[in-house]
């Protein structure tokens, strides 16, 4: 095959794994409106998970061929460009897309995290839809300050970090969510599915903890990288400048819960906040920014 | 004594009680955060000094105000240096007294079972005895003190070692950071291909060395530019590779030695590293008078203001009289449409031509005030011919001629010392390794008491790391299997 087909079948490949997604997503919504069960007497409604256990099955299933189509897209972009697929903002949008639904995944094999299923099936969709329509670029070899072997590492663990921080981030969402809701009284049916407030609260927590070094890693191979590229480990370009936000967040949500005891909703809003600054990064500073991390239009 | 120097002694106590409070510290490090905010909104002078002028043109006043609060230096302002002067102190002072405290807690025994277990999150009943819950504890590794009816037991001491390995290595990084920029230097030189770059001050365009370095102590070492090629890709334009080749030489009375500089691959002459960061074309000129006397011969580097290398540039010749400066573009590859005129349509040399427009008059070049190498000031001059010349060509005006013989390209080399450089980098691995250590492993303590014939255990994980409920209950298992 050459360049170009593997290019095309990375693209096709794209495109079958947005349909999988939607059906998926789909699946997940039928799940979510159809497991109540109404009681013939009263009327109400009362959350039975039984009845969808099919639906259930059937979007979880087409999550891992969605999943596995993404994954050998991004493969086959590499191929066609002889590289890591991570030169420019569409390469860095399907790699993180796979990314996060294969933390999904994996994290889903120790936790039931099925309840999670309808809001990344949207996420994913979200972000491979604006990839594959506003940020497309064809596979072409990288600029010369790219061409090192830093850009795999710095870019590869900047990426995990990122679809791990999303993760996070969902989960912290969903525990404020709930949290209003039991604040105002008991959940709902249809609430009842999610797990309890103290499960979400950790897990979100205990994603960060696992990431942080790995973020912080990321920023200073960026630093050894540019020192090599560029003549300085630190500029303050707005990419550095935000990736040192980034890490200063997350650094004072991990103290606020280790030392300070912080827990529950300050620490969801505070992982949340730290989670924005990241995709702040990513979005407003390549499309809208300045600065050196810029290149070849996204 | 008195009183007044008594409250000034237990105010300054406060001060740096409260300073030093990891509180206060967190506090900081968000300020920190917010602080460099503006500076990746506002144009900064070290990276886009072109960008901040733009702003002084389109609004002065705004600018001006803007500029008294450093908006355009955030990171070398007096306000961003308090707050980080501030987190570094309240780091050491938060640091090294827990440091301390640490090293004698090291050594210490578990401190005392709490009274009452019973209500603990993890509390466990079990029939053993407390011999034998002693002999697990210590085949496990914990450390163990104990009374009469009781034992406290910890483990995973390691966690507080990693917590301070982490923040004593950011005061390394911090320290680093600080000694390269006041120990260290930065320049750049425009060098054309043919030409040999000496390392001293004079031969550098722009050169800014730290407080304490010494111009005395440069490295005397030499780079001569041998060749310099860059490959582009046909449609796009887009770069696919830059190569310098080069002969080096450390000293000045030391061996040649052939070398390759690409943009991830810089030159090093000990703690100094030479980077390649721009290139150019130069055009080669010769300028005669109208008796055909040369009165200015060679490469004049031109600024390229685009990714396909249009370039503009000034070709000052003071000495004939009048004096005489060309306003010049270069265009690799020229072409030409309705919209734009003349401009380069690809980055190499194809179909090269330089504009020249030439005028006549006071260059100005005497007044002292330091001039752009690119550009004239034309208000008191006159223009008297304008041309677009190819390679070999000459143009003859008024008072003289201009040929274009040749071009060649130039390459801005960026020299950097950066002793500090080491010590950011150790610090910032072993910051990795105590963070690792620090989040990852489990600090906890276990208490056992015997009560009525059978044992209470209960533990506590001191850094709210899940597992301490299985590690009891896998302990009640096997004290129950021993049997």
């Amino acid at each position: 095959m050459s360049q170009s087909d593997w290019a095309y079948l990375s693209n096709d490949l794209i495109y079958a794994a947005l349909a999988l997604y939607a059906l998926s997503f789909l699946s997940y919504t039928y799940e979510t409106a159809f497991s109540l069960r109404a009681n013939k007497i009263s009327g109400d409604k009362h959350l039975d998970r039984s009845i969808t256990t099919k639906s259930r099955k059937v979007a979880s299933i087409v999550f891992l061929l969605a999943t596995a189509s993404l994954t050998l897209a991004v493969i086959a972009r590499g191929i066609s460009a002889e590289r890591i697929p991570l030169g420019n903002m569409y390469e860095y949008s399907i790699t993180g897309a796979m990314t996060f639904a294969l933390a999904y995944l994996i994290i889903g094999l120790k936790y039931d995290l099925s309840w999670l299923g309808l809001p990344s099936s949207i996420l994913i969709l979200l972000i491979l839809g604006t990839a594959i329509t506003l940020l497309y670029r064809p596979s072409a070899p990288l600029v010369p300050a790219l061409q090192s072997s830093w850009l795999v590492i710095h870019v590869s663990s900047a990426i995990l970090s990122g679809g791990i921080f999303l993760l996070s981030n969902t989960v912290a969402g969903a525990y404020l969510w709930l949290d209003r809701i039991e604040r105002k009284g008991e959940r709902g049916e249809f609430a009842k599915r999610l797990p309890s407030l103290e499960t979400l609260d950790q897990l979100s927590y205990r994603l960060v903890a696992f990431v942080f070094p790995l973020w912080t890693f990321a920023v200073i191979s960026g630093a050894i990288w540019a020192e090599a590229a560029w003549g300085r480990y630190w500029g303050w370009d707005p990419k550095e400048t935000w990736a040192f936000i980034t890490w200063i967040l997350y650094a004072s949500y991990l103290h606020a819960r280790v030392t300070a005891g912080w827990k529950g909703r300050k620490a969801a809003w505070l992982c949340l906040i730290a989670g924005s600054s990241y995709l702040f990064n990513y979005v407003y500073i390549n499309v809208w920014g300045s600065g050196r991390h810029t290149y070849s239009g996204l | 004594m008195s009183a007044p120097e008594l409250g000034t002694t237990s105010l300054l106590r406060f001060l740096w009680r409260q300073l030093t409070s990891m509180r206060t510290a967190l506090i900081l490090l968000l300020l920190l955060g917010v602080a460099s905010i503006p500076g990746s909104i506002f144009p900064q002078r070290t990276q886009s000094p072109l960008k901040v002028r733009e702003y002084f043109d389109d609004d002065p006043n705004g600018a001006k105000w803007l500029d008294r609060f450093y908006l355009f230096d955030v990171y070398g302002s007096p306000w961003f240096s308090a707050i980080y002067l501030l987190l570094f102190i309240s780091l050491v002072g938060c640091v090294l007294p827990r440091s301390f405290h640490y090293f004698k807690e090291i050594f210490k025994a578990p401190p005392a079972a709490p009274s009452i277990l019973n209500t603990m999150e993890s509390f466990q009943v079990s029939p053993a005895s407390l011999e034998r819950a002693e002999a697990w504890l210590k085949k496990n590794r914990f450390r163990i003190s104990k009374t009469s009816d009781s034992i406290s037991a910890e483990k995973g001491y390691l966690r507080e070692t990693g917590n301070l390995l982490f923040h004593l290595s950011l005061i390394v990084v911090l320290l680093g950071i600080a000694g390269s920029s006041v120990f260290g230097m930065r320049g750049e030189a425009i060098v054309n291909v043919g030409e040999r770059f000496i390392n001293t001050p004079t031969n550098y365009d722009n050169l800014t060395p730290g407080r304490f370095f010494s111009l005395e102590s440069l490295p005397t070492f030499t780079i001569r530019v041998n060749n310099f090629s860059a490959t582009y890709d046909r449609k796009t334009s887009q770069a696919l590779d830059y190569e310098l080749k080069v002969t080096t030489k450390d000293s000045l009375d030391s061996s040649e030695v052939n070398q390759i500089v690409k943009v991830n691959k810089p030159l090093t002459f000990g703690s100094t590293r030479v980077y390649l960061q721009a290139n150019g074309y130069s055009p080669l000129v010769t300028v005669r008078d109208s008796a055909g006397i040369v009165k200015f011969e060679g490469p004049v580097p031109f600024l390229p203001q685009d990714s396909n290398l249009s370039s503009i540039g000034a070709i000052k010749v003071p000495d004939m009289e009048p004096q005489i400066g060309f306003v010049s573009s270069f265009f690799p590859t020229a072409a030409r449409d309705e919209v734009r005129g003349g401009f380069s349509s690809f980055p190499e040399l194809l179909d090269p031509r330089l504009l020249v427009s030439v005028w006549k008059g006071d260059l100005k070049m005497d007044d002292g005030v330091p001039q752009s190498i690119y550009r004239i000031d034309t208000t008191d001059m006159e223009r008297i011919g304008l041309w677009a010349l190819s390679i070999g060509e000459s143009y003859s005006f008024e008072v003289g001629s201009i040929t274009l013989n040749g071009v060649v390209p130039w390459v801005n080399l960026q020299v950097v010392r950066d002793p500090g450089k080491q010590y950011a980098l150790i610090g910032s691995i072993l910051a990795i390794v105590g963070l690792l250590i620090s989040l990852f492993i489990r600090q906890r303590r276990i208490w056992v008491r015997e009560v009525g014939g059978s044992l209470e255990i209960a533990g506590l994980a001191l850094n709210k790391l899940p597992g301490l409920e299985d590690e009891i209950g896998k302990m009640i298992q096997e004290l129950g299997d021993q049997k």
